[in-house]
């Protein structure tokens, strides 16, 4: 198929940029869609211009790198990574517009690359707990309810790559916080820093510079690991207990 | 690529964006729980004359002669008063926030899953208090009878003159449902905020909640004004 791409382009963090158009042909519908960018940039190599600057690592929807607003979408029309997308999700003629991850939490470095640092430093406020690590404990010294280890499970499938901030309307960061939240919360190690917990990741989350949520649902809409809104109502719970307690 | 540190100062639960959110939660409830006693009361008016004068008339004389004349209704007044500063003063400052959040704005941007109530929740949250200033000025601060007659000194007489007026029901209409639409997401979201809805189920229970509120307030609220357009109520 043949496809006219509106990309953005933007040389570093601090310049301008634009959207500029480019027309790509024989796209396969077996593409993933970063293969179809990779095509792209091997056709602007060949012209002696510059390729276009977007990340991706492991290219299998685990890593979290990839991230593209497609066409308005976070990770385009599939509930998947960007890396995972099928280019049969397109139609020949289609024209798609690609944008970066648009917060101002999230600094655009080149293109299509942004800075997700601000993710890493709201796990370094609170999304751990404080173990000794070593030789892997015995499993069933503590044991955890199947209930919520589910839970604890599905939310640590989080792989933040941005999108619920991408997709969000005030740019808040609430699913991912929600996610790291009832992962640890959920169980029995995460309990005795779990007021602490919260009240650094959201103070963190907050000075980052991401909006507030207001319970709309586009964050899970756009979630490729389809984690759910109730993750915030129990981020919102975890911050009422530890306002009760002081925090 | 080396993460940049860069440490939030003092964390305290009271100063995240999720207690402003409380703030927005908390005040939004005790105003649903406020509609629907004014609702109630308002349907009143279909028992006539009588039964309306004596209602606006006790409203005033609850607790006598242990609370003043009038003693409840202003603890209550003042009650809302400080709620609606509060939630006006919470729901801008987020606003603020969420704009300053994204100041670059999408080219494109779908929508996916947002309902149209919750869309409007900021500029029919405006609408709704330009709205409600004109009511207190219609009936209560100043009292205003839009169908050019002598101000009466009757209150259902002031609610029978008014809602006569085609265009004055049509402005409630159009206020009403902008209510239904901020009430619908506001009470699904005050469950949310507050943290009661950790399940699949609760998360469903609430959004339906919401509607139920908003369909009986906004149902209730609107059969007096209009059994007066359509000269049930005389």
């Amino acid at each position: 198929m043949r496809l006219t791409l509106k990309i953005w382009r933007q040389a570093g963090p601090d310049v301008a940029g634009d959207f500029v158009t480019y027309q790509v042909d024989d796209v396969s519908g077996d593409m993933s869609f970063l293969e179809m960018l990779d095509v792209l940039n091997e056709q602007l190599n060949s012209e002696g211009k510059e390729p276009i600057a977007f990340d991706s690592d492991c290219r299998e929807g685990i890593c979290g790198m990839c991230g593209l607003m497609i066409s308005g979408l976070a990770h385009g029309p599939e509930v998947t990574t960007t890396c995972q997308l099928h280019m049969r999700s397109f139609s020949d003629g289609d024209t798609i517009t690609v944008e970066p991850w648009r917060a101002d939490a999230f600094p655009i470095i080149r293109d299509l690359i942004v800075d997700r640092s601000a993710f890493d430093r709201i796990i370094q406020a609170g999304g751990f707990i404080t173990v000794n690590t070593g030789a892997a404990p015995e499993a069933h010294s503590v044991p955890v309810p199947k209930a919520n280890a589910d839970r604890a499970f599905d939310s640590a499938k989080c792989i933040g790559c941005g999108a619920c901030v991408a997709a969000c309307p005030n740019a808040s960061a609430m699913l991912f916080l929600g996610a790291k939240i009832t992962h640890l919360g959920e169980v029995p190690q995460g309990q005795p820093e779990r007021d602490s917990r919260v009240v650094k990741m959201v103070a963190q989350h907050d000075h980052e510079g991401f909006g507030g949520c207001t319970n709309i649902g586009e964050c899970s809409a756009a979630c490729p690991k389809e984690i759910p809104q109730d993750v915030i109502s129990t981020l919102n719970k975890d911050l009422r207990t530890a306002l009760r307690h002081g925090y | 690529m080396a993460t940049t540190t860069s440490p939030a100062t003092r964390p305290t639960a009271r100063s995240t964006t999720i207690a402003l959110k409380m703030v927005m939660a908390v005040t939004g409830a005790i105003f649903a729980l406020f509609v629907l006693a004014h609702m109630y009361g308002n349907l009143k008016l279909l028992w006539g004359e009588e039964a309306y004068n004596d209602y606006a008339h006790h409203l005033r004389t609850i607790g006598e002669p242990m609370l003043p004349y009038a003693g409840l209704l202003w603890v209550l007044r003042i009650v809302l008063l400080v709620s609606l500063v509060a939630h006006l003063w919470a729901a801008f400052t987020l606003w603020g926030r969420a704009e300053r959040a994204r100041s670059h704005k999408y080219a494109v941007k779908k929508r996916v899953r947002q309902s149209l109530s919750s869309r409007w929740m900021r500029w029919g949250g405006v609408f709704i208090f330009v709205f409600l200033v004109w009511h207190l000025i219609e009936f209560t601060i100043v009292r205003v009878d839009v169908s050019g007659k002598p101000v009466p000194d009757n209150p259902f007489q002031l609610v029978v003159d008014s809602f006569q007026v085609w265009w004055l029901t049509l402005i409630y209409v159009v206020a009403m449902l902008a209510l239904y639409m901020h009430l619908a997401h506001g009470v699904f979201s005050l469950n949310q905020t507050l943290g009661w809805t950790n399940t699949k189920g609760t998360y469903a229970r609430a959004k339906v909640l919401g509607h139920v509120v908003a369909a009986v307030v906004v149902v209730g609220f609107l059969i007096p004004p209009l059994a007066v357009l359509f000269r049930l109520v005389k």
